[in-house]
C-alpha cells in the first residue's frame, strides 16, 4: 500500500477511538476524524466553545451563525447534544473529562513533546487557541501528520525545534507512513505501510524507531484525497 | 421604581466608559459577538483601551474597528493571527510595536476571567507549563505534578450578546452564544449586553443562563 493519503490518515485514527469516547477534534485535518464516525453512535464530539456532541456540518440552508465549532464551522447537534459556556467547556478539558484529543502537529519529539502552535512565520500573529489546555488536560493526546515536511525534513524528532506546546503528551501519531506510539523508551511503530521497509522509514525519521514484534501492515480503504 | 435595565441606544449605554478601561468582549466563531456596541464604542472615540477578548482577528467581530481605529494599547487573547495574506488590523499594529499582547491559553484565559468574578485571584493550571508561554510563572508541584500560577483578569466594562433578556437583564443564549460572556459578566464592573429581544414579561428562571444582577444595561440588535 502506497503512503495515506489525508482522509485515510483521518479514517485510519478514527479506528482507535473507543467505543463511548468522549473525543475533542483539532483546526484542520484532525476534524475530518468524525466523518469516519457514526454520528449518532456513542462516541460524542466536544468541541472547545461549549459544544458536547458537535454532529455533522449543517446544509448551506440550515447553517445558523451561533452553532458553530471551534474552526468556526456551522455545524449540526448531534441527538443527546448540550452546550456549556468556555468555562464549563474548559474546565472538562483541564479536568480530565476528555477521553482523547487528536491534534495537528509540525513536530513530536520522542519524549512525547509536542510542537503544533507556532511557525515561526515573520509578521504573523501567534495563535494558541485550546491547543495547550488540550495538551495538558485530556487524558490521551494523539497527532495526525505527515511523516515529513514537503522538503523532507522529519517531523518525529529527538527534540522538538519549535515552541512547545506541551512537553510529554503526545501518546500515538497515525502519520501517513506508519501508526507509531510515544513511549518511555521512545517511538514504537505499531503499524507500517506495505512498501516501506523499517530502514526507508527510519532514514524519514529524526529520531531512532523501535519496531513492535507484532507490526502490522498500515492500510485504509481508498478514499478521495483533500482537507 | 420596578427594575428597567433596558437603555436608549448602545452609545447612551457606554456613555460613562472611561479612556484607558479595561474591556471583555464576548464571542466566538461567529457566535454571540457583541457588534453593536464594539461598533459604538469606536464611535464614542474611547481610548487607550485594554481588550480582553478571545481573538484579536476574528473577521466576524468588529473588534478590529477598535485596533484600526488606534483606540487600543493592549490586547489580553488566546488568538491573535489573521486568516488571510494580508495582516489583519492587529498584526499590522504589533509588527509596527504600536500594541502589547499577552497570549493565553484559551483555558487559562477563561478561567482567569472566571476567578476574576467569583473572588479568586490567581491559580494553578497544568495547561501551558514547559511553554513559552509561561516562561515568567510561579511554578508549584502538587500531588507530584507541576502547574503553573495564572492571575485572575478583571475588567471595568464587559460587551456581550445573548438571544432574549427581561427587563431585570435575565439572559437566555442561543447554541454557542454563551461562550465567554458569563464569565465575562461576573469579572467587570459595568455589563452592557445587547440582544435580539427583549420581552417586558420575566423569562421563565429555567430559561435564565445569565442571571440579571450581573447586567447592568441592555440594548437592543436584531442581528
Amino acid at each position: 500500500m502506497a503512503p495515506l493519503n489525508r482522509r485515510q490518515m483521518a479514517w485510519r485514527a478514527a479506528q482507535d477511538i473507543a467505543p463511548g469516547s468522549l473525543v475533542n477534534l483539532g483546526m484542520g485535518l484532525p476534524v475530518h476524524v468524525a466523518d469516519y464516525l457514526d454520528p449518532t453512535g456513542d462516541v460524542f464530539i466536544h468541541s472547545e466553545n461549549g459544544v458536547i456532541g458537535a454532529g455533522p456540518l449543517a446544509a448551506p440552508e440550515r447553517a445558523d451563525p451561533d452553532l458553530v465549532d471551534a474552526s468556526s464551522r456551522r455545524i449540526t447537534l448531534r441527538p443527546g447534544a448540550s452546550i456549556v459556556d468556555s468555562v464549563a467547556s474548559f474546565a472538562m478539558i483541564r479536568g480530565g473529562h476528555i477521553d482523547v484529543t487528536i491534534l495537528g502537529a509540525f513536530e513530536v519529539a520522542e519524549s512525547g513533546d509536542l510542537a503544533n502552535w507556532d511557525m515561526r512565520v515573520p509578521d504573523k500573529g501567534p495563535l494558541v487557541g485550546g491547543a495547550m489546555d488540550l495538551a495538558a488536560g485530556a487524558r490521551a493526546v494523539w497527532v495526525i501528520m505527515e511523516h515529513t515536511t514537503r522538503k523532507g525534513a522529519p517531523r518525529l524528532v529527538e527534540a522538538c525545534t519549535l515552541p512547545l506546546t506541551g512537553k510529554a503528551c503526545v501518546g500515538r501519531v497515525f502519520t501517513d507512513l506508519a501508526v507509531v506510539d510515544v513511549t518511555p523508551a521512545g517511538f514504537l511503530v505499531r503499524e507500517l505501510v506495505g512498501d516501506l521497509t523499517p530502514e526507508a522509514l527510519q532514514a524519514r525519521t529524526g529520531a531512532r524507531l523501535a519496531f513492535a514484534p507484532d507490526c502490522r501492515p498500515l492500510t485504509a480503504p481508498p478514499l478521495p484525497d483533500g482537507e | 421604581m420596578p427594575i428597567d435595565k433596558r437603555a436608549g441606544s448602545a452609545q447612551e449605554a457606554l456613555s460613562d466608559v472611561a479612556d484607558g478601561a479595561t474591556v471583555m468582549i464576548s464571542g466566538f466563531g461567529g457566535a454571540g459577538f457583541p457588534n453593536l456596541l464594539i461598533r459604538a464604542l469606536r464611535d464614542l472615540g474611547r481610548r487607550d483601551l485594554t481588550l480582553v477578548v478571545n481573538s484579536a482577528t476574528h473577521p466576524y467581530s468588529l473588534t478590529h474597528e477598535l485596533i484600526e481605529a488606534g483606540q487600543v494599547r493592549k490586547v489580553v487573547c488566546s488568538a491573535a493571527r489573521g486568516r488571510t495574506k494580508d495582516l489583519s488590523a492587529f498584526e499590522r499594529l504589533w509588527v509596527e510595536g504600536k500594541i502589547e499582547l499577552a497570549l493565553l491559553p484559551q483555558g487559562t484565559f477563561a478561567e482567569a476571567i472566571r476567578a476574576g468574578g467569583a473572588g479568586i485571584p490567581a491559580f494553578y493550571t497544568a495547561a501551558g507549563l514547559g511553554t513559552d508561554l509561561t516562561k515568567d510563572r510561579e511554578v508549584r508541584r502538587f500531588d507530584g505534578r507541576a502547574y503553573v500560577l495564572e492571575h485572575a483578569i478583571r475588567g471595568d466594562l464587559a460587551l456581550i450578546r445573548a438571544d432574549a433578556a427581561d427587563l431585570f437583564g435575565n439572559l437566555a443564549f442561543r447554541y454557542a452564544q454563551m461562550n465567554f460572556a458569563p464569565a465575562m459578566a461576573t469579572a467587570a464592573r459595568l455589563v452592557v449586553a445587547e440582544v435580539r429581544t427583549v420581552s417586558e414579561a420575566p423569562l421563565p428562571h429555567e430559561r435564565v443562563q445569565l442571571p440579571g444582577v450581573y447586567v447592568d444595561r441592555i440594548v437592543t440588535a436584531p442581528r
